[in-house]
């Protein structure tokens, strides 16, 4: 009951084309999350999904029913704005009651609803009060309970934790993840934040310009990366890009190694260079290299306890099996 | 900033403009309230001192009184009525994208700059006259009888006239109260299934919610002393005397300065009890 196909869609803004033909396939009960730089068209997507922008061609089918000419209110999704969009008249309860009453959802159904929804997200005790007297955190469980209640076939998310400082942040995380596996509905999240896509997708779209670069669970999209834009956005640290001489001896344009597959020693290894900075985090350190060969510092994960000072002079030996090799059009060679 | 010597220095450097006009408004006020105990007629060389509240009494009984409060309440709150509604609806209008819109905006805003008595003798010698004005022919093109607007329903037309002036100045305010408006809350209701009606009432009117008050608030305290309308068109006849106008009357045709006095303070004391009773709402709508 919540499956989405997006045929061919294009859109563009008067003479700009946001987004070329696009073909995507979004699986019922899937946890799919659309990311990439700013810009690159995400919340345009979403919002052709949503029916709040027209699309310019190209079909959108909700269920397998064509939904292109359908309004947003007939589509039969919620959607969770970045700025939470909550009526600020109204009480939290009247909040989240609205799309029932609009719907002429009986009473006690209402009642029954928002109790439920209250309990989910820990809001039973302010159900009286105004959004603007909740914290942030607050704020979002409530624009999250207003789209529960509707008990819509896929829930759309644009960015909703981009408000949040960072603890509330991870555990906002959760508790949307956990939402997912209680309620078991699709649920579409755009987000630029990589790791929030990392933890909670089923599935990510990584877009770039409006198009869709790879799809593929986060494992696949971390191990095998199809392109060079891929493979530099998925994972943090980025993976380290490497042109020139040292690709060119293992007959590629860009070869890529990702920072926890680089070996560190004092003594010897592949490549010599200097130490640049240097990240502690407690259970790892990571350590800008200096190799004179590359145009870039190499970023390498070391134990927390790897001590070196700046300017030491460390080898490093990049682990051949887990290497990534791109030709000169960044595509991923085999 | 605000430390205690800072704020006795700024009280002693902002007495002088205060003083100013505290006398500035406070000389007039006690000159009209000594009048008003006053027996004085000029023309006729009375005048007598302390009649105590005589004056009052005979203001407030004369039949014209409670009309003329009554006439003033229909104006101000007929004129409130046209201007709110139509101003809420030409800044939804004015507030769609359409070609120009910057031009239209400022013709919808030309009438607030033109002055109320060359208004009213436009509206009277070039709309309403009923054998050369505008509406007279319109009448006469579609076969029907002339409509004399200011003798048959004078106070409906001075509504009217006001009612132009002040347009512009709710549509003003509420357009940009409704361009302050989050879209992404339109479009949330949307998607929670409101139509467009729902949407209006349920999130643009709590929205304008505030400036509306505003409007109100200040148009009342301006439309309280409409004068020059009625002097120019209906001269106070046919049911358009508002209070303002009999106190008028009251000194400058009967020339009876006391009982005119009197007339003009018990109109403040008026003006008043309305503006704390309007505050008060204002206020509550500020709050939130
Ligand atoms: N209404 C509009 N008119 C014209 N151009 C628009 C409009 N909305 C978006 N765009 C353009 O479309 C592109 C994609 O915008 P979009 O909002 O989808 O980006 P995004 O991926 O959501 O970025 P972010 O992560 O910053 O939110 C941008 O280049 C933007 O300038
Ligand atoms: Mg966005």
């Amino acid at each position: 009951m919540g499956s989405i196909t997006l045929n061919q869609v294009t859109k563009s803004f008067g003479e700009v084309q946001v987004i070329p033909p696009l073909d995507l396939e979004i699986n019922d009960g899937e946890f799919v999350v659309f990311v990439g730089p700013s810009g690159c068209g995400k919340s345009t997507l979403l919002r052709l999904i949503a029916g709040l922008e027209d699309v310019s061609s190209g079909m959108i089918a909700i269920d397998g029913n064509d939904a292109t000419q359908v309004p947003p209110a007939k589509r039969g999704l919620a959607m969770v704005f970045q700025s939470y969009a909550l009526y600020p008249h109204m009480s939290v309860r009247k909040n989240i009651a609205f799309p029932m009453k609009m719907a002429g959802v009986p009473q006690e159904e209402q009642e029954k609803r928002i109790t439920n929804a209250a309990k989910v997200l820990n809001l039973t005790d302010y159900l009286e009060r105004r959004p603007g007297q909740l914290s942030g955190g607050q704020r979002q469980r409530v624009a999250i309970g207003r789209a529960i209640v509707r008990e819509p076939a896929a829930f759309l998310f644009d960015e909703p934790l981009s408000n949040l400082d960072a603890a509330l942040r991870v555990n906002m995380r959760l508790e949307i993840s956990e939402l997912h596996n209680t309620l078991e509905t699709t649920m579409i999240y755009v987000t630029h934040d990589q790791v929030e896509a990392m933890t909670m997708a089923d599935k990510i779209v990584v877009l770039h310009a409006g198009v869709i670069e790879q799809v593929g669970s986060p494992l696949e999209l971390y191990n095998n990366p199809r392109n060079e834009f891929v493979a530099g956005f998925i994972g943090s640290p980025k993976m380290n890009l490497i042109k020139g001489e040292e690709a060119a001896k293992r007959n590629a344009a860009t070869i890529g190694i990702r920072p926890e597959h680089i070996g560190l020693s004092t003594t010897d290894g592949a490549w010599q260079g200097k130490v640049g900075v240097a990240e502690h985090l407690g259970s790892d350190t990571f350590i800008h290299v200096h190799v004179p060969e590359f145009t870039e510092p190499l970023t390498v994960r070391a134990s927390g306890e790897f001590s070196v000072r700046h300017g030491d002079t460390v080898y490093c030996t990049p682990d051949e099996s887990k290497l990534h090799k791109f030709d000169a059009k960044g595509l991923r060679m085999t | 900033m605000a430390t205690q010597h800072s704020k006795s220095a700024a009280r002693v450097m902002i007495s002088p403009a205060v003083i100013f006009l505290l006398g500035w408004m406070i000389v007039p006020l006690v000159m009209t309230i000594y009048f008003s105990f006053l027996d004085y007629r000029p023309l006729r060389g009375v005048k007598e001192c302390c009649v105590g509240f005589q004056n009052y009494e005979r203001f407030v009984t004369s039949s014209s009184f409670t009309e003329s409060v009554i006439t003033t309440l229909i104006m101000v709150g007929g004129i409130l009525l046209i201007t709110v509604i139509g101003g809420i609806l030409l800044a939804l209008l004015l507030d769609q994208p359409f070609w120009g819109q910057g031009i239209v905006r400022i013709l919808v805003i030309a009438p607030f700059f033109v002055m109320p008595t060359v208004s009213a003798l436009v509206w009277k010698n070039m709309f309403m006259n009923p054998v050369n004005g505008l509406f007279a022919y319109l009448f006469k093109f579609l076969g029907l009888e002339p409509f004399d607007f200011l003798t048959q329903a004078p106070l409906f037309s001075i509504i009217l006239i006001v009612s132009w002036q002040w347009l512009p100045f709710a549509t003003l305010i509420l357009l940009t109260a409704t361009q302050s408006l989050d879209s992404e809350q339109l479009e949330a209701a949307e998607m929670d299934g409101a139509p467009v009606l729902s949407r209006f009432f349920y999130i643009i009117l709590p929205h304008l919610a505030r400036a509306i008050t505003v409007v109100i608030l200040i148009q009342t305290i301006f439309l309280l002393s409409i004068f020059a309308e009625i002097f120019v068109t209906t001269n106070g006849a046919f049911g358009t005397r508002t209070l303002t106008y009999l106190v008028y009357q009251r000194v400058l045709e009967s020339q009876n300065i006391g009982l005119g006095s009197a007339g003009g303070i018990i109109a403040v004391i008026l003006a008043n009890i309305i503006a704390i009773f309007l505050m008060r709402i204002v206020g509550k709508n500020l709050d939130r």
